[in-house]
């Protein structure tokens, strides 16, 4: 099971390395970990997602990350009524032929076209996660240049 | 001031009086300054040895121990004594120099990521990258330290930084928005705790190094003497409530007495303070106090539920919620015992901790332990290297004071005794202080008698010399069919190594001198090194093979 876990922790340098060895530690692999700062420069928001089988370990894990000096609090929004989004950026080689299902595809998914240059364009999608799944699943059909996507945020509601 | 300076003076600042530190080039500016402090310099002849010096220090006494290396190979040699401190919660303070900041990430010369090195082996670590920094960084080291669950703070400090300039402030308070342990337990949680112990019939306490860190001795004695509960001691806990005592049952889990494993196993109350529920002392977790309810107490959420669930968990500080415990306490509503402390009595009758000395000419260890205790009374400091010598120390003495057993029990380090008694001894002059050793681990940090020597340390050095390693050969012949890969020893003549090095060194190959060799090595005003021949392939029992239930032990079962 997917976990989504949000730490504010002081914005200083190391921290992501403190917390980030929390998970390895113990043979954890981080699926995506996002930070940034708040609204206040001396925090920041770290959002990770990590699959856990065993709870137990999954707790323990959330016990040390509150134990770090610089973790502020820990939040798990598994549970939790959340708002959650990810960014992807990819760069679509387009030709004559495959201008029109482009198209189609930005306005089935209400998706954004960034840049449009004579070979390539590039499309910027926002979603939760299993839209950007499908959006995924949409795009092998064409030749990608580039892909990109950002880990999650969350924000509870 | 210069950043070395001011390390000093905030250094002084804390109260501290030692330094166990190591010169290097990175640490010049330190060691120019320290030159003219009042802080006293000992320098070990291995950083890892400066470590367990610290630690020791701060074991025998509950202040902050402090030691000092280098950039690089320095820094990178105290990260064992930084694990062991970090497994054992002891105070410390480890200070390392670093390259300069504009050479840091280079792979410079002497360079080392010290604080990616020790994060996972420390409570916390800081990189002072500028030195208006510093007074600050030592301030909040030292409280992170001494608070909460205690641990080894470690402090890179780059060479130009201890060179830089800065007006120097020492601040009164710490506040740190992330850090708040909680002392008190949870009112209601005590409530639930009294009254599962009015209703319970076979109730056990459990205790650890959390009643000696947190100072809880008397605390304990009151409240297991007022609830008549039985008390069981972790490694750790040695000391935390008398040996002697009528309600104590001794030390539980791997090598403890099968009473203290049998009263667990009954038990319909487990009540643990400052105990982790380590894998040695639990055994085979599912089949772990099958009938009891259990209470946690510790000051660290993460440590409980950690292994075994428990029923009421309270987090706090062992002194504090014991004392809530005592002041809520009914003693009109506690349940009569009598029939528990009748079946105790039963198994402590029937299976005493034993060994014969009798029939054999070689001098059985346990024999030695029991001529110290015997002599000095359950006066001394017994600091233990690790291995079969550390648990015959901890079955075989009795430990009647906090503070009077230091031993490396999380991650069982062998070096750390020898160095950890010259710390003891130093910051507790007035007591005697003993090392028990094996012939293997005091070959871990033996260079350390140019440091007794060089200082004139008075502690006592008991090598148990079987010319093994003789716990690993234990398991050998107990479950590898006597292959005893890698653990014989071809050993020097540690005699002539003490005297090598400016030392008395005796040698005990007899039984029957026994008693007049421990009077002489007490009696010495000096350091004396004395090397016992003992039984070769005598074994620690009883035992629990690993993994096993703790009920289930080989040797010392009737």
């Amino acid at each position: 099971m997917k976990h989504t876990i949000q730490a504010l922790v002081e914005n200083k340098f190391g921290v992501l390395a403190r917390v980030a060895s929390l998970f390895s530690a113990r043979g954890y692999n981080i699926s995506s970990l996002a930070v940034g700062e708040t609204q206040d420069p001396t925090i920041s928001c770290m959002t990770i997602v990590v699959s856990a089988e065993d709870e137990r370990i999954l707790e323990q894990i959330k016990k040390q990350l509150h134990k770090l000096i610089d973790v502020i609090t820990v939040i798990d929004f598994t549970r939790r009524d959340h708002i959650d989004r990810e960014l992807l950026l990819a760069k679509v080689v387009k030709t004559k032929e495959s201008k029109a299902t482009i198209d189609k595809l930005i306005k089935a998914y209400d998706l954004k076209l960034t840049e449009e240059t004579g070979g390539y364009c590039i499309i910027e999608v926002s979603a939760e996660h299993h839209k950007i799944k499908e959006v995924l699943q949409s795009l092998k059909k064409f030749e990608l240049k580039e892909l990109v996507r950002t880990g999650r945020i969350a924000i509870s509601k | 001031m210069k950043g070395a300076k001011i390390l000093i003076e905030s250094l002084l600042k804390e109260g501290v009086e030692v330094i166990f530190g190591y010169p290097g080039g990175s640490v010049i500016p330190l060691f120019d300054s320290l030159y003219d402090s009042p802080i006293k310099l000992i320098v070990p002849r291995h950083e890892q040895a400066g470590a367990h010096m610290a630690d020791g220090y701060a074991r025998s006494t509950g202040k902050v121990g402090v030691c000092l290396a280098t950039s690089g190979p320095g820094a990178t040699n105290l990260t064992t004594g930084i694990a062991t401190a970090h497994m054992d919660s002891v105070s410390m303070v480890a200070i390392t120099g670093q390259v300069k900041n504009s050479l840091i990430g280079n792979d410079a010369f002497q360079e080392a990521d010290v604080t990616g090195i020790t994060r996972s082996i420390s409570k916390h670590n800081y990189l002072v990258k500028d030195v208006k920094d510093l007074a600050y960084t030592i301030k909040e080291a030292f409280y992170l330290a001494s608070s909460g669950r205690p641990g080894p703070v470690v402090i890179d400090l780059p060479v130009d930084v201890q060179m830089q300039d800065a007006k120097f402030d020492y601040f009164d308070k710490i506040e740190i928005r992330s850090y708040r342990p909680s002392h008190f337990g949870h009112a209601g949680q005590i409530k639930k705790i009294l009254k599962l112990i009015y209703s319970a019939k076979k109730p056990v306490l459990i205790t650890g190094g959390g009643i000696i860190i947190s100072g809880a001795n008397q605390e304990l004695l009151r409240f297991a003497e007022k609830t008549n509960i039985p008390v069981t001691t972790t490694f750790m806990g040695l000391g935390g409530f008398p040996s002697t005592h009528k309600l104590a049952l001794g030390m539980p889990g791997m090598h403890g007495t099968v009473y203290a494993n049998m009263a667990i196993t009954e038990s319909d109350l487990l009540i643990s303070v400052g105990s982790r529920f380590d894998d040695r002392v639990t055994g085979k977790l599912s089949e772990f106090a099958p009938k009891a309810k259990i209470v946690h107490i510790d000051i660290d959420p993460t440590s409980i539920s950690k292994n075994i669930n428990v029923d009421i968990p309270v987090v706090g500080d062992a002194k504090t919620v014991l004392e809530q415990l005592i002041e809520e306490l009914d003693e009109s509503k506690l349940s009569n015992l009598d029939s528990w402390h009748k079946n105790i009595e039963t198994w402590k009758k029937k299976n005493p901790l034993k060994y014969s000395q009798e029939k054999t000419g070689k001098i059985k260890p346990q024999y030695v332990i029991e001529e110290i205790y015997n002599q000095t009374k359950g006066g001394a400091i017994i600091v233990t290297e690790v291995g079969q010598h550390q648990m015959w120390a901890a079955q075989f003495y009795k430990y009647d004071y906090p503070r009077s057993f230091l031993s490396s029990g999380g991650l069982g380090t062998m070096g750390y005794g020898f160095p950890a008694a010259i710390g003891a001894k130093i910051a507790n002059s007035n007591k005697e202080v003993i090392v028990i050793a094996g012939d293997g681990s005091i070959q871990m940090n033996i260079q350390e008698l140019a440091t007794l020597s060089a200082y004139n340390v008075n502690i006592k050095i008991i090598i148990l010399n079987n010319n093994y390693l003789g716990m690993v050969r234990q398991w050998q012949e107990l479950f590898y069919d006597r292959r005893y890969s890698g653990t014989p020893l071809k050993n020097p003549d540690f005699v002539k190594v003490a005297e090598g090095y400016g030392i008395k060194g005796i040698r005990v190959k007899k039984p029957s001198d026994v008693k007049s060799a421990v009077k002489e090595i007490l009696s010495s005003k000096k350091p004396v090194l004395a090397d016992f021949w003992i039984e070769e392939e005598e074994n620690v029992f009883p035992m629990v093979p690993a993994g096993e239930a703790i009920n289930r032990m080989i040797g010392g079962m009737a």
